[in-house]
This record gives C-alpha cells, sequence and structure tokens, in this order.
C-alpha cells in the first residue's frame, strides 16, 4: 500500500470512527421511540459502511486480484437479488447457471489478467448471444423476450458495468497509482450518496423524482455533488489529474450515480419492491449499495483511459 | 451449523406473517415446489422450534442413498412415511398423531409430490390433514409458503443456481364444528394460496 493510500485509509477508518462515537451518543442521548428508531436505523447503516469500508481497504492492501475477487462477490450478490425478484421460468435455468457460474467468474478472470479487449466485450457479444441461445434451445417460449431481457439487463448492469471498477487500477501505469485512483472514485461516489441525504434532510424541499425515489430532493442532489465533487479534488493527489480535472472527473461520476440510482428504483418500482434484500443492515441489499457504481463506472473508466491517453 | 449454511446457500428470508413463532404443537403444511423444500424449511426456523419439529418425509425418496436417510432422520429428524401400499399397519396417520402427542411439532407437504407448473397453482390436497385436523383438533395448523426453490432446483435439474428463497408463515386455521371434509380441503388450500397473492402484491 502506497503511504498516500495509507494517508486516505486513516482518513476514511477515522471518520467512520468519529460518526460511530456519534450514533453511540446519539442512540443514548435519544428520549423519544421515534428519535431512538432514527438513531438504530442509522447505526445499523454505520455497521454496513464498517464492514464495506474494511473490505474495500482490506483488499487495496492485497492488491488488483484481490479487489477483482471482491467485486466478483458484489456482483453476484447483486445478480441474485435482481434475478431473485424477478419471474423466470424453468426454461431460464440453464442460461441463469451459465451466467452465475460461467459468464461472471470469466468476465472477472478477464478483468484481473487484464486482458482490455475481452472484458470490454465478452458479457455484450459472447454472452449475448451464447445465453440467449441457451434459452431459445430449452424451447419455452413463454413470454420469452421479456425473460432473456431481464437476464441480460441483471448480466450487464450487476456485471459487466459493476467489474468496470475492479478495472480501474490498469488505467495507469503503476497499479499501486491505479489502486488509489479506484479508492478515490469509490469514496467520491459513496460520499455523494451520504451528502445527498445529507442535504436532502437540511434543506430537501423540491422532489426530484417523486414516482421513483419519494425521498430524493433537488436541494440533496446538488448539495450531495457540490460536497462529494469538493471532496474529489481535495484528494486529488489520489489521482493521475490536475485538482481541476479531479473536480470534473468527480462531478460526472456523482452525477451518473444519480442516474444509476434512479433507473434501478424504476425497475424496484415495477417489480413492486422498495429494497433489493436486506443483506445490508439499514442500506437494503448489495444491489442498493453499488446501483450508483455501476452506473458511474463504464463511463469514468473509458474518458479516464482517454483522457491519460491510452486512447479510445 | 447445517442450518447456517442451508440458510446462507438458499438466501432464504423467513416471515411470520399472520402467526408468531411458538415452540408447541402445531401443523405446518406447506407447498411442494423441490427436494430443497424440506431443508431449506427447517433451516428457516428458529432453533428452539427447529430442535421440536419433525417434518412428514417421503420414505422412498430419503433411503435412497445412506446419505440422504443420514440427514432426514440424524439432522432433519423427519419421520419416514410411506406414499405407496398403505395398509393399516404403516398408515402414516398414525404416525403424524404420535408426533403431536409427544408435543412435537409437524411439517407436512399436503399435495402429496412436487408442483412442477410453471404458474403456481396448487395441486388438490390430499385428505390426510383433515384426518389430522378431526383426530387432535386442538393443533394449529399453519399455511407455510414456500417461494422460489423451484427456480433454484427446479424437477429434473441437477445444478442449483443461487436464487434466493423466501419462507412465509400465515394465520393458523382449525377445523370448523362439522366441517366437511372437501370444504375444509378448499379453505386450507386458499390459506395457502392467499400468501401467494399477497406476494404478489408486496
Amino acid at each position: 500500500m502506497s503511504s498516500d493510500l495509507r494517508w486516505f485509509a486513516f482518513a476514511i477508518l477515522g471518520l467512520l470512527s468519529l460518526a460511530t462515537v456519534a450514533g453511540v451518543l446519539g442512540a443514548w442521548l435519544s428520549r423519544s421511540d421515534k428519535a431512538r428508531g432514527a438513531a438504530a436505523d442509522a447505526n445499523s447503516r454505520l455497521l454496513a459502511w464498517w464492514f464495506l469500508a474494511g473490505s474495500i481497504l482490506g483488499a487495496a492492501w492485497l492488491g488488483q486480484t484481490a479487489l477483482a475477487v471482491l467485486f466478483g462477490l458484489a456482483s453476484f450478490c447483486a445478480l441474485r437479488e435482481f434475478v431473485s425478484i424477478h419471474r423466470t421460468r424453468k426454461g431460464d435455468h440453464r442460461a441463469l447457471f451459465l451466467a452465475f457460474f460461467v459468464v461472471l467468474p470469466l468476465q472477472y478472470v478477464f478483468v484481473a489478467l487484464p486482458w482490455y479487449g475481452m472484458f470490454t466485450i465478452f458479457i455484450p457479444v459472447w454472452a449475448f448471444l451464447l445465453l440467449t441461445a441457451r434459452a431459445a434451445v430449452a424451447g419455452d417460449t413463454t413470454r420469452f423476450l421479456e425473460r432473456i431481457a431481464k437476464v441480460q439487463f441483471g448480466l450487464l448492469f450487476c456485471v459487466y458495468a459493476l467489474s468496470h471498477v475492479a478495472a480501474i487500477p490498469q488505467l495507469t501505469p503503476k497499479p499501486e497509482d491505479g489502486i488509489a485512483l479506484l479508492c478515490w472514485f469509490l469514496a467520491v461516489v459513496q460520499l455523494s450518496d451520504v451528502f445527498q441525504w445529507v442535504w436532502g434532510k437540511a434543506l430537501g424541499r423540491m422532489k426530484l423524482a417523486p414516482t421513483l425515489s419519494p425521498n430524493k430532493t433537488w436541494g440533496g442532489l446538488i448539495g450531495g455533488i457540490l460536497t462529494a465533487t469538493a471532496i474529489g479534488a481535495a484528494l486529488y493527489w489520489m489521482t493521475p489529474f490536475s485538482p481541476g480535472r479531479a473536480a470534473a472527473f468527480a462531478a460526472g461520476a456523482c452525477f451518473l450515480g444519480v442516474l444509476g440510482g434512479l433507473v434501478m428504483s424504476a425497475i424496484k418500482r415495477d417489480a413492486g419492491v422498495k429494497d433489493w434484500g436486506a443483506s445490508l443492515g439499514g442500506h437494503g441489499g448489495v444491489l442498493d449499495r453499488v446501483d450508483g457504481l455501476a452506473f458511474a463506472a463504464p463511463v469514468f473508466f473509458h474518458v479516464a483511459r482517454w483522457v491519460l491517453g491510452q486512447g479510445l | 451449523m447445517i442450518a447456517l449454511l442451508i440458510r446462507l446457500l438458499s438466501g432464504v428470508q423467513t416471515r411470520w406473517v399472520g402467526v408468531e413463532p411458538a415452540v408447541r404443537p402445531r401443523v405446518y403444511f406447506a407447498n411442494h415446489l423441490s427436494n430443497l423444500d424440506l431443508p431449506v424449511l427447517w433451516a428457516a426456523l428458529p432453533p428452539a422450534i427447529r430442535r421440536r419439529v419433525q417434518p412428514v418425509a417421503a420414505r422412498d425418496y430419503w433411503t435412497m442413498t445412506p446419505m440422504h436417510h443420514w440427514l432426514a432422520t440424524r439432522v432433519f429428524h423427519a419421520e419416514l412415511i410411506e406414499r405407496k401400499a398403505i395398509t393399516h399397519e404403516n398408515n402414516p396417520l398414525r404416525q403424524m398423531e404420535a408426533i403431536i402427542d409427544r408435543g412435537n411439532a409437524l411439517v407436512i407437504f399436503p399435495e402429496g409430490r412436487r408442483n412442477i407448473s410453471d404458474d403456481g397453482d396448487l395441486l388438490p390436497f390430499k385428505p390426510g390433514i383433515w384426518h389430522l385436523a378431526r383426530n387432535r383438533p386442538e393443533v394449529e395448523l399453519v399455511p407455510t409458503l414456500l417461494d422460489n426453490l423451484n427456480r433454484i432446483l427446479p424437477r429434473g435439474e441437477w445444478l442449483p443456481v443461487p436464487i434466493m428463497a423466501s419462507v412465509t408463515f400465515g394465520a393458523p386455521l382449525r377445523l370448523g364444528e362439522g366441517e366437511s371434509r372437501e370444504s375444509f380441503l378448499e379453505r386450507c388450500t386458499a390459506a395457502l394460496a392467499a400468501l401467494a397473492d399477497d406476494r404478489e402484491e408486496a
């Protein structure tokens, strides 16, 4: 782990410790049932943050392969949540088995190698054609297009898009610089989420998308993105960019993160669920936590690759 | 340990909708989707109940290999029953009544075999549950909806897909005064189907 990254790790763990002290005090001081409920909710989210930050910093310390394994597991959990709430039929069984146990691991192997020419086309070309064919051969034509579309969307979003996070270390000549860039990207997108929530509580009036996410407000969105952009610029030393470029990348990543959250909200509403699962305490499921990342990562990866001069 | 492993692998979520978990003689009657039903339902129960529950399982399936037999009798404490050639001596009803009389809870699958339809309509219930309700009227019959298990491991497949299962326990039923067999079986089926409809709306 480079010294830059060590400072970052200390900062994140310090921030979490502060929040934990505040959370324990809050739970202790709250008198009403409502306040106690809010404190318990915040603390269960905080516990999940400890778990997430711990596993990411641990994997960053171990290196690129560990990060690929970690995000592979995240993709697995996310895809599992995505497929579980949609009604697939018996004819999809073999295609789903291939998606979980062949396509997903292979995608992360290609990312870890790294084999740029393969991991950027593997799912859109190979998995798209072959899994669709596998489902057709099973012979069940009821709602066929709808069913294969769901499997393909799950793969593209939960596996293909999310795997680009694990590919970020390839953007720099030295892998440890790339790992610092990956941590910067994760911190910016996740902090944008946290600060959108904070600003939304503080000055949220105008609803952003009442039918999709009733809790999201314009005030929260702008406050959250501006705060995260400022943090991204201040942490520019973790990136190969100038402060100005770091700010532009941070703002773009946060904006895409918001779009990712809205898209996944629309899918959740359509399927009639509020959260994708319950595995991460107050956050919901894994997919609730990574939806923004999955949207932001491929765009960030390709634009940064272009800016850093590796060509389109 | 085994219960924890099954819960982790099946990602099972347990919901108590119309009933609270309690250690007492009860009959949990569930829809039958997959060979995984029995292990997952068993693992989804709280440990205190799990120790006092005996699922009823088909002898022909669960004695196929020594491994099946060991799991059924040693791990799940299943009561193995005959499905074919029922005589006075091996009538499964007596075995089920004995479980209740021991103060244990019972898990039964009144459909009698795995339901392989993709639309989820229940198969007609076997009358055993009515006999049981008549002979042991004090026992609560808890409708238990298993979901997604047929997607994890459908009949005829041997590779599981890691979809998350769910188990929902609904409001208990009892046999009404002088209630006929047809009307009671219909009521049991409706209670289980209603849990499935709630899930669709939720």
